[in-house]
This record gives structure tokens, C-alpha cells and sequence, in this order.
């Protein structure tokens, strides 16, 4: 499988550097390295739910009880989630810090992926989420730390995309 | 029995623990009962309830923390009960007031008025202690056997489809979520000392 092991450490070591102790998945290609190395870290509470909008209750919960967190989702992941984005993230002042796998955008082969793709970003910009790309290894460190400094100081969720040139080692 | 009833009933061991309600009638009954820090109202985002507990309980293993969910609520979001199987945490309390019925928004029946069995699904997704207690004194009592338990317990509790006169809370929602988050931060502190 050539999802990238090399950028999905560098990832996880990111996060574990921001001090997130709690992460919720539901597995995806792009993330089954980020996964397993959540689920082999003893320091690391994962929590693997059954659909993604438990994983906003989840960091709601992390952070008042004043733990740090992450979430891995799929951009389709994502789109299940609006409602508790909106009616408990954005309404509760709750920040979050999402990693999101960003399928159906350019180089896509699964047709099936493309139209979360197409509708990923404007559904972002309609909620007023800031996004980050990665796309280069260089960045990950850097942005993924100014992305919770921005999560945790405006009390907001933030978005982290995580690129086919990224994870995707074709 | 009356959801005030049961609330009444076990009310004392509720101001002592973290506590995560869902919106509507039991949120104001609990309010009207007596507000503590500790409590929050989840006052949207219905089923997340107890996703938030399940948060929160993994987060403070040291301490006791008691959803209080409802039917309509906890049909939108059944596959909690299979992530709250799935970690057990023993410190997390997940009771749940079945009127049969979405109260708040006028009193549609919800499908477990059809037939579907809270307990049952609990049961079947893997919570290892699920009691049906349908009377205050049976509650207070499978509350007590839970909190001291140490194992993730489901109570299924059939209540009557009546509420409040009001449901108005005189507690806009940023201020309980901020006195809540500081409540919780002052537990986590005094458990350290």
C-alpha cells in the first residue's frame, strides 16, 4: 500500500508534540499508518467510533475536562459531522483540531471519492473553518502546531488537509 | 414515573459527580432540581451526549461521570453504545429516560413506543452491566450498584411523557460551558493534592 509511512510519522510526531493525548479515527486508506501508530503508542488514548459525529462529542469532551486532542477523518468523514460541528463545535466555542484526509481532489482515480472532493473546500469556507494544506513534509511540523495555537485561541475548529502528494506515494 | 421523580431520587449522588445532559425537559428539570457547576447541558447536537461523557471519562479516569440521555436522543446516535462498549470505561454512568416520545417537539412517538428495546440494543452492542429500573427506589438503587461498580453500566429508565411548564434555564450555554470546563478543571486539581 503506498500511503506514505515516512509523512505519516512525521505527522503523528507533530501531534504528539502539540501534547494530544486523546485522537478518534475511522479508518481510511490515508490514515491506516496514522492509526497504528495512535494505536501502538500507550501515551495515546485512540478512540475508533463508529461514525465521525461522535468524534466532535469526543473532543468536546477531551477538551473541557482540558485534554488536548485529534481527529483523523476522510473528508467524507468530515461531511457526516457537520451538524455537531456546527450545533456543538462552533455553537460551544469548542476547538478542534481535524486532520482530514482529502480524497476526490486532484489525481483521484476512484470516481466515487470526487464529488466530497469538489464540495470539501466551500463547505470549510462556509462554516468560517480555517484551512491549512499540507502538501510538503517541510510543513508539517510548523503547521500543524499553528494550526491548534489558532484551534485553542479562537475556541474554534480548524481544518488541516491532508494532500494526495502528502500521503500518497505513487 | 415522573422524570422529575427519578431525577429527585438520585440527585444527591448527581451534585457529587460530573454530570452531561441532553436539551429539553431533563435538561430544566435538573436545572430547576438545583444547577451545579459540575452539570453541563448539552442544549443541541442531539445523541452527542453521551459521546461527550465518553470524552470526558477517559479523560478523567479518576472520576465518576453520569450521562443522561434520552430515547430520541440516543436513536440518533446508536452506534455509541458500541464505542462505549468497545473502551468500557468504569468511571462512566450512562442512564437513559425513555418516554417513548420526542417531548420537546411535541410529543411524536420515537420507535421505541414500536417496539425497539433501549436495553436490549445496549445489551447486544457489548455494555457489560445494563439495568432496567422503572421506579425511583429501583433506580436510586442501580445508580448506587454503578457507581460503585467500577464497570460501564447502561440504565434504561421507562418515564412518563410529561415535562416541564417551562423549559427556560436562566443559564446561557457559554457560561455553563465555561463554569463547567472550570469545575472540572477544579476536580482534576484537588484529585492531584
Amino acid at each position: 500500500m503506498p500511503v506514505s509511512m515516512t509523512n505519516s510519522k512525521l505527522i503523528y510526531e507533530a501531534l504528539k508534540a502539540c501534547d494530544v493525548k486523546i485522537m478518534s479515527a475511522l479508518p481510511e486508506t490515508w490514515l491506516v499508518h496514522l492509526i497504528r501508530l495512535a494505536d501502538d503508542d500507550p501515551d495515546t488514548i485512540l478512540v475508533r467510533i463508529a461514525k465521525e459525529e461522535e468524534a466532535i462529542g469526543i473532543s468536546a469532551g477531551a477538551h473541557l475536562a482540558g485534554v488536548n486532542s485529534a481527529l483523523l477523518m476522510q473528508n467524507h468523514g468530515f461531511l457526516a459531522a457537520i451538524n455537531p460541528i456546527v450545533s456543538l463545535a462552533l455553537l460551544y466555542k469548542i476547538p478542534l483540531l481535524m486532520l482530514i484526509s482529502y480524497r476526490g481532489h486532484m489525481g483521484e482515480k476512484d470516481s466515487w471519492q470526487t464529488q466530497g472532493g469538489l464540495v470539501t473546500e466551500p463547505v470549510l469556507r462556509a462554516l468560517n473553518i480555517p484551512i491549512w494544506h499540507l502538501t510538503n513534509a517541510a510543513d508539517i511540523h510548523r503547521r500543524i502546531k499553528d494550526a491548534q495555537t489558532l484551534a485553542i485561541a479562537a475556541l474554534h475548529p480548524v481544518a488541516v488537509l491532508l494532500s494526495r502528494e502528502l500521503m500518497w506515494e505513487d | 414515573m415522573l422524570r422529575v421523580d427519578a431525577l429527585q431520587a438520585i440527585y444527591s449522588e448527581l451534585e457529587k459527580h460530573i454530570v452531561v445532559t441532553i436539551m429539553g425537559a431533563v435538561a430544566a428539570e435538573l436545572y430547576t432540581l438545583g444547577h451545579r457547576h459540575n452539570f453541563f447541558y448539552l442544549e443541541h447536537a442531539m445523541g452527542l451526549a453521551s459521546s461527550m461523557g465518553l470524552g470526558i471519562a477517559l479523560c478523567m479516569p479518576e472520576h465518576k461521570v453520569i450521562v443522561i440521555d434520552g430515547d430520541g436522543s440516543l436513536l440518533m446516535n446508536l452506534g455509541t453504545l458500541s464505542t462505549m462498549a468497545r473502551y468500557k470505561p468504569g468511571n462512566l454512568l450512562h442512564i437513559v429516560f425513555d418516554n417513548e416520545s420526542l417531548l420537546s417537539v411535541g410529543g411524536f412517538p420515537t420507535a421505541t413506543a414500536t417496539g425497539t428495546d433501549l436495553a436490549a440494543i445496549a445489551r447486544a452492542s457489548g455494555v457489560p452491566i445494563v439495568i432496567e429500573a422503572n421506579d425511583p427506589q429501583h433506580l436510586m438503587e442501580a445508580v448506587g450498584t454503578a457507581l460503585h461498580s467500577a464497570q460501564l453500566t447502561t440504565i434504561v429508565s421507562k418515564v412518563e411523557a410529561i415535562g416541564p411548564k417551562s423549559f427556560h434555564m436562566d443559564l446561557p450555554l457559554l457560561e455553563n460551558r465555561f463554569q463547567f470546563k472550570r469545575s472540572l478543571e477544579m476536580m482534576r486539581q484537588q484529585s492531584q493534592v
